[in-house]
């Protein structure tokens, strides 16, 4: 299949640029909405100082969703509407979790004191909701929306794990951005939810080739088998690195809290390569591929030409936003 | 109620909420430059407390808006699956020119400007404000391309059922957006300022008549005065823009079943669809047609030249009802109290009370407007194009849909009130941290709590 004629490349194009722009949701707004569901386990100080290591970041870390379900629709319309549709109570509920945490952030602040439980309370709940949501989400798109007892079982199943994936960046994340007990706390959090982590990252591989007969024969056909082993052999490898290096967290003079975070990123990466192989070419699993899903050339070409000027700026500026935030996070002020 | 109504109200609620809040920002990030602008220049404290003050309110309606924005780009695809199938190729550019080129820029900056002040120079800080200010601006800039485009249409043809785009410029600068664009901007630009007005009216009451709080009702009052008569003009400007692009809507919005001439403008009546007359008229003989064609005389088309093809009548006869009535009283009220204000220095007791009344009077406004434009594209949801019916979702059940408007409803409606309750509250509480007492400022867990962390 040659993709480079007539016009097809555009949906190739548009395909990675919604799997880095979704792959980079999970792990930005991964380790906030982590965060959240840590503060579950925190007391009321340790709370504060955790909004405070993700405040300036959660909105633009959202955005990327925006822009994932945003490309999702402008570049396969028809993909858009089915998949939506399919998933139309989780994504309720996904919406109504993200609603809850995002206002929560602002008004646990600005509300009186006697509120803020509640707030931080909606903040959790908010956060663990969405995250649960999205894993039962994944888990119905692998298994092409089957709606039996069993999918929804498996559904389920890939959102706790997903909550343990997020947990695990949270915790990464927390590491690299603090200190002290906290920092303890967060190292502890980090081993505990590695393990539910490489569980959901062992199911969902398993499952994905077990499904599809389709996907079964481009895994484990011979010579594919040897040029893809590398992807779960170096997420095993890491799996066990990031155990081992956990174990000696924190060192002295912070050496290496930036390595738990970078792991996490690194394993987010390789699932998502894992994933994406499996399902390509189809954007709905053995459905619809991204050429018939797609808009018109025109189209396509006109948000190309709009990507490639802007999408620099945009990582230009949030890698500006991201040092001006650099170090450990204090209590957050307004000024 | 069948899944189409379900739908709509699914939609209209959550478009409903959502709009509330940008109509805040887009303006009120401008008013926070103007207060920043002002503290560069004079190095005067007032400008950064007023500035300090605005900016926690603003991130909160930002917040606010950004969730509910995500809601709907994803409720797109779950209500209205039809809509990008058919003109995904015009609206798709549309909305992914505004999450690059306009939310990217806001998110990002705005953590910025909330919480960078110590760790920037003053001057990239007001850059980081300016940058959230022109992000606010250009999201409204192509997210009305797209409404407007829905409402009049234009640069596209049609192949096989789908539209295909022949000109962008056309598409963008289709013949209602520039009516439309200016007519939100401004209606954002009275709601920010009826809000400042409002609030710092409230601060005023309770004796906090500090530098900041005097100096934001002003720019807030002063604000609003100027804008309301040009909104009035361009209201009235984009109403003849309708009249010649979508004359149904217009028909609805006058009450006017039969083609006539010299069309009385009709202050009050109960529209009555079934029988299509209308009762308990209370008329101004021939304004409308003054009004629209400018004209005593002028003919004006009627509902009945639509039969089948025009929108539910009484709800946009009542919406634009409202939004006029509330655009006379803000005309009235910031007059008023610009008079008073310039000649006294501060307002009355009782034009203080009403400004606190005002306060949300730009999102009535905005509303109703909003209600009158879209109910009254109707039955279409791309004018000519596309009816709403035909893009519903076909795969969703009624149960589906009234649990989930249940929950973003309820949901809706106790963030709306914790809003307007947390607002009030921060107007009392900046008057505890401006007057520092130390038995208030330093015992109370919550003064400490909402001034010191976010």
């Amino acid at each position: 299949m040659d993709i480079f004629v007539n016009g097809q490349w555009l949906p190739f194009i548009f395909m990675v640029l919604m799997g880095v722009s979704i792959l980079a949701y999970v792990i930005l707004d991964g380790y906030d909405l982590g965060v959240g569901i840590l503060m579950s386990r925190a007391d009321n100080a340790e709370k504060d100082r955790m909004i405070a290591s993700i405040g300036p970041f959660w909105d633009a870390n959202e955005t990327w969703l925006v822009l994932g379900i945003g490309i999702l629709l402008v570049a396969f319309p028809a993909a858009h509407g089915l998949i939506l549709t399919a998933l139309y109570l989780p994504t309720a509920c996904m919406l109504g979790g993200l609603i809850l945490r995002g206002v929560s952030f602002d008004f646990r602040a600005k509300a009186k004191a006697q509120h803020k439980h509640f707030w931080d309370k909606t903040f959790i709940g908010g956060s663990l909701l969405a995250s649960l949501a999205q894993g039962y989400m994944l888990g119905a798109y692998i298994l092409g929306f089957d709606s039996s007892w069993m999918a929804v079982g498996f559904g389920m199943l890939v959102g706790i794990c997903l909550v343990a994936g997020y947990s695990f960046v949270g915790a990464a994340w927390l590491i690299m951005k603090t200190d002290g007990a906290l920092q303890r706390r967060s190292v502890y959090w980090a081993r505990v939810s590695l393990w539910g982590t490489a569980f959901g990252m062992a199911l969902v591989s398993l499952a994905t080739p077990l499904i599809s007969q389709r996907i079964f024969d481009k895994w484990f056909s011979v010579p594919n088998f040897l040029f893809l082993l590398p992807i779960p052999l170096m997420a095993g490898l890491l799996i066990v690195i990031l155990e081992i290096s956990l174990r000696k967290l924190p060192q002295p003079n912070d050496r290496l809290c930036w390595m738990p975070f970078s792991g996490a990123g690194g394993l987010f990466i390789l699932g998502f390569l894992g994933l994406a192989y499996s399902f390509y070419p189809y954007i709905i699993p053995d459905q619809m591929t991204i050429w018939q899903a797609a808009s018109a050339p025109e189209s396509l070409m006109i948000i190309l030409i709009g990507t490639l000027i802007v999408l620099p700026c945009i990582i230009g500026y949030t890698i500006l936003a991201y040092r001006v935030f650099w170090g450990k996070a204090k209590d957050l002020s307004y000024y | 109620m069948d899944a189409l109504m379900l739908a709509r109200m699914q939609f209209g609620a959550n478009i409903t909420f959502h709009i509330l809040f940008p109509t805040i920002t887009i303006a009120l990030a401008w008013i926070l430059l103007f207060f920043k602008q002002r503290y560069s220049a004079t190095r005067d404290m007032k400008w950064m407390e007023a500035y300090k003050f605005w900016v926690k309110i603003f991130a909160l309606c930002f917040a606010l808006g950004v969730v509910s924005g995500i809601t709907m780009s994803f409720q797109f695809g779950t209500n209205w699956p039809g809509y990008m199938n058919a003109v995904g190729n015009i609206a798709g550019p549309l909305l992914a020119y505004e999450v690059l080129t306009a939310f990217f820029l806001e998110a990002t900056f705005l953590g910025i400007m909330l919480f960078g002040f110590n760790k920037i120079s003053n001057r990239i800080h007001t850059l980081a404000t300016i940058l959230v200010a022109a992000g606010t601006t250009l999201s409204a800039f192509w997210i009305l391309a797209l409404n407007s485009w829905m409402q009049t249409p234009a640069g596209f043809e049609i192949i096989e059922g789908k539209a295909y785009a022949t000109s962008w410029l056309a598409i963008v600068f289709n013949p209602s957006f520039p009516y439309r664009l200016i007519h939100m901007l401004l209606a954002s630009g009275l709601t920010a300022s009826f809000l400042v007005a409002g609030i710092s009216a409230y601060r005023f009451l309770r004796q906090d008549k500090c530098p900041s709080v005097m100096a934001a009702m002003k720019a807030g009052v002063y604000t609003a005065a100027v804008l309301i008569p040009l909104q009035i003009l361009v209201g009235d400007l984009h109403g003849l823009n309708s009249l010649k692009h979508q004359p149904a809507k217009i028909a609805a919005m006058e009450g006017l079943w039969e083609t006539d001439t010299g069309v009385p403008l009709l202050l009050f009546a109960i529209p009555d669809q079934a029988a299509r007359i209308n009762h308990f008229e209370v008329a101004l003989p021939k304004m409308a047609s003054l009004i629209l064609t400018h004209k005593s005389d002028g003919e004006i088309r009627g509902l009945n030249d639509f039969a089948g093809n025009h929108p539910p009548v009484a709800p946009v006869f009542f919406a634009f009802r409202l939004m006029i009535g509330v655009g006379l009283l803000m005309l009235a009220v910031a007059w008023t109290s610009t008079l008073r204000i310039y000649r006294y220095g501060e307002p009355s007791k009782w034009l203080a009370c009403i400004l606190v009344g005002m306060s949300f009077s730009g999102w009535v406004a905005t509303l109703s407007g909003w209600y009158t434009t879209e109910i009254g594209r109707q039955p279409w949801l791309v004018t000519g194009v596309l009816t709403t019916a035909d893009a519903v979702a076909k795969n969703v059940t009624e149960g589906m849909i009234v649990t989930t408007l249940i929950m973003y409803l309820s949901l809706y409606v106790a963030l709306i009130v914790a809003f307007i309750f947390v607002v009030f509250y921060l107007a009392r509480i900046a008057q505890i941290k401006a007057t520092p007492l130390p038995q208030q400022a330093f015992s109370s867990a919550a003064v400490a709590d909402v001034t010191s962390k976010v």
